[in-house]
């Protein structure tokens, strides 16, 4: 009867802890109460952790101890990395979370093994395959943000058709095993066929697709999870494996609205493949250039500045240099502002993160639709580091491989200023017509020094 | 089974509702540490990794629930941590001058 009592403790707990799950997710609407949502998360955590080690099932704590620590000395310093690396951290999180989910979905299959239902069996083969090619997927989305692998999409002729074959290789392992379930040799020749589809459907996948890709993931990770609860009949992972899922859902949505692609288009449209077509005419065509003094000189005499950065000033480690741009012109009374494109950055959000790094306030920094309201009535638009999300061609020219994609109007502004390396295209290889215009200055050089230089031309002029 | 596959669809419908209605109300500002924290509260699968590692069922079974339970609770840590990180650098321009 005391075992009774205990389970029906744990459930309880459990239900707390799924209440402060929806409670951590409702606080994290507004950065004045986000932090409220962290800790209700902990303490969901927490609660449930206890009530189960408490659990009359647990017969050995050894090594599950072992286990737990071995855990946390892999996520303190998965937790403590610097800012431009957190989307690959969120890959290797979601590569570890379908790693447990298909672990305890493999080792559910073989203690049941003579006494597993059809249905079970499809619940498991389900879980165990969108586990497993999520793991790997995982892993390689995480080597190519790292830059342990290469950025560009890999692609080879047929390659569509190959990975569709090794994912209808592994669901019908999935079916053979649900028709007789007891071909234990049939099992794990499914999770490598799995595995292996992970790998072939994240390789062709380039750099800039990247925060759909981890978007997708995440919702394969979470949908993992919920599989997992019904497999184990566990409601508490049945609700957080759906929230999971639900956000990288919708986050994954946002992204493929945000580059005006579908889904099938990121997954199989090999991105950044295009770099030939639009440069059809290449003849000479004249830029203007300016040097930091004269570029000072103009965003001292606007009033009302919109920065637009991307992932180029990450790269140049330049944001704390935009920080001091940004405090030296407000002191002047200037208006400055930051448009953030969704895509902006590695990962949903990635581009807030570091400029809030950076310890630029929160309330200047603006989504798309707002800053392109008031574009027309800016002076300078500045642009850091980002490229295809500015560039005009998307609204104008139907040839364009980005056209339709919603972009930062930048050259309804009076002036528009680019800091870049050299005239090479971005990422994506497409030519941007924004820089032939006659009210853009370019500003050649490295991100952090240009900007850094305009900064102590800003102060050298006050001075005076 | 199918009794119990029908009371979990009950609940993943609605989870899934209450998650979709939450997160469309999540501002693009804090995306990141909206995947971060869902990162965090999924790494519960941790419990039910403990429950097939502790019951002692097959050396297999214990194994792969050990190397569950370090994956997991390695999200977990890392994730409400990183979070909390991130969260801590979002500041109003009022509470910057203050």
């Amino acid at each position: 009867m005391s075992s009774v009592t205990s389970i029906q403790l744990i459930d309880a707990t459990y239900i707390v802890a799924v209440v402060l799950f929806i409670l951590a997710i409702k606080w994290l609407s507004s950065p004045t109460t986000a932090r409220h949502g962290v800790l209700a998360g902990e303490i969901a955590a927490a609660l449930a952790l206890a009530a189960t080690l408490c659990d009359p099932q647990v017969k050995e704590y050894k090594w599950i101890i072992i286990a737990l620590v071995v855990g946390a000395g892999i996520g303190i310093p998965l937790g403590m990395v610097k800012m431009t690396a957190v989307p690959q951290r969120t890959a290797l999180s979601h590569a570890f979370g379908a790693l447990s989910a298909s672990m305890i979905g493999i080792a559910e299959y073989y203690v049941g093994v003579p006494h597993v239902s059809r249905f079970e069996m499809a619940e498991i083969g389900l879980e165990v395959i969108i586990g497993s090619l999520t793991f790997t997927g995982s892993l390689i989305a995480a080597g190519k943000l790292q830059e342990l692998l290469p950025q560009r999409p890999i692609v080879y002729k047929g390659q569509n058709f190959v990975s569709l074959s090794v994912l209808g290789a592994a669901l019908l392992l999935a079916i053979a095993l649900v028709v007789n379930p007891e071909q234990p040799y049939l099992f794990p020749i499914m999770v490598v066929v799995a595995l292996v589809f992970g790998v072939l459907l994240v390789t062709p996948i380039g750099g800039a697709d990247m925060p759909t890709v981890i978007s997708l993931l995440n919702s394969y990770a979470g949908f993992s999870a919920a599989l997992l609860g019904f497999v184990l009949n566990s409601k508490v992972l049945v609700v957080a494996g759906a929230l999971d899922g639900s956000s990288g859902f919708i986050l994954s949505v946002i992204m493929c609205k945000a580059m005006n692609r579908s889904f099938t288009n990121v997954m199989f449209g090999a991105f950044g493949q295009v770099q030939t077509s639009g440069a059809v005419e290449q003849e000479a065509r004249t830029v203007r250039s300016a040097s930091p003094e004269e570029a000072a000189g103009i965003l001292a005499a606007a009033s009302k500045v919109v920065v637009v950065p991307g992932y180029g000033m990450a790269v140049a480690q330049a944001q704390h240099k935009v920080r001091e741009l940004f405090d030296s012109l407000t002191k002047k009374g200037i208006d400055v502002t930051f448009g953030i494109h969704p895509v902006a950055g590695r990962m949903p959000g990635h581009m807030n993160v570091l400029l809030a790094e950076a310890d630029i306030p929160y309330d200047r920094l603006k989504e798309m639709e707002e800053v392109n309201s008031e574009l027309p009535q800016t002076d300078v638009a500045l642009i850091i580091g980002a490229n295809d999300v500015t560039n005009p061609a998307a609204r104008s020219d139907p040839s364009s491989p980005i056209y339709g994609m919603p972009i930062l109007d930048v050259d309804k502004a009076r002036t528009v200023m680019v800091i870049k390396r050299s005239m090479n295209p971005g990422f994506a290889g497409i030519d941007n017509p924004l820089y032939y215009l006659d009210k853009t200055l370019m500003l050649f050089g490295d991100a952090k020094g240009f900007v850094g230089e305009i900064v102590r031309e800003l102060a050298g002029g006050s001075s005076h | 089974m199918p009794s119990d596959f029908l009371s979990n669809l009950y609940v993943f419908i609605l989870a899934g509702f209450v998650g979709f209605e939450l997160i469309k109300r999540v501002s693009p500002l804090l995306h990141t540490p909206l995947m971060s924290l869902t990162n965090a509260l999924d790494a519960i699968v941790v419990v039910a990794a403990i429950i097939i590692a502790g019951r002692h069922e097959t050396k297999l079974s214990v194994i792969l629930g050990l190397i569950a339970v370090a994956a997991s609770f390695s999200n977990m840590v890392g994730g409400f941590f990183i979070t909390d990180r991130m969260l801590r650098m979002f500041k109003s321009g009022k509470s910057k001058k203050s």
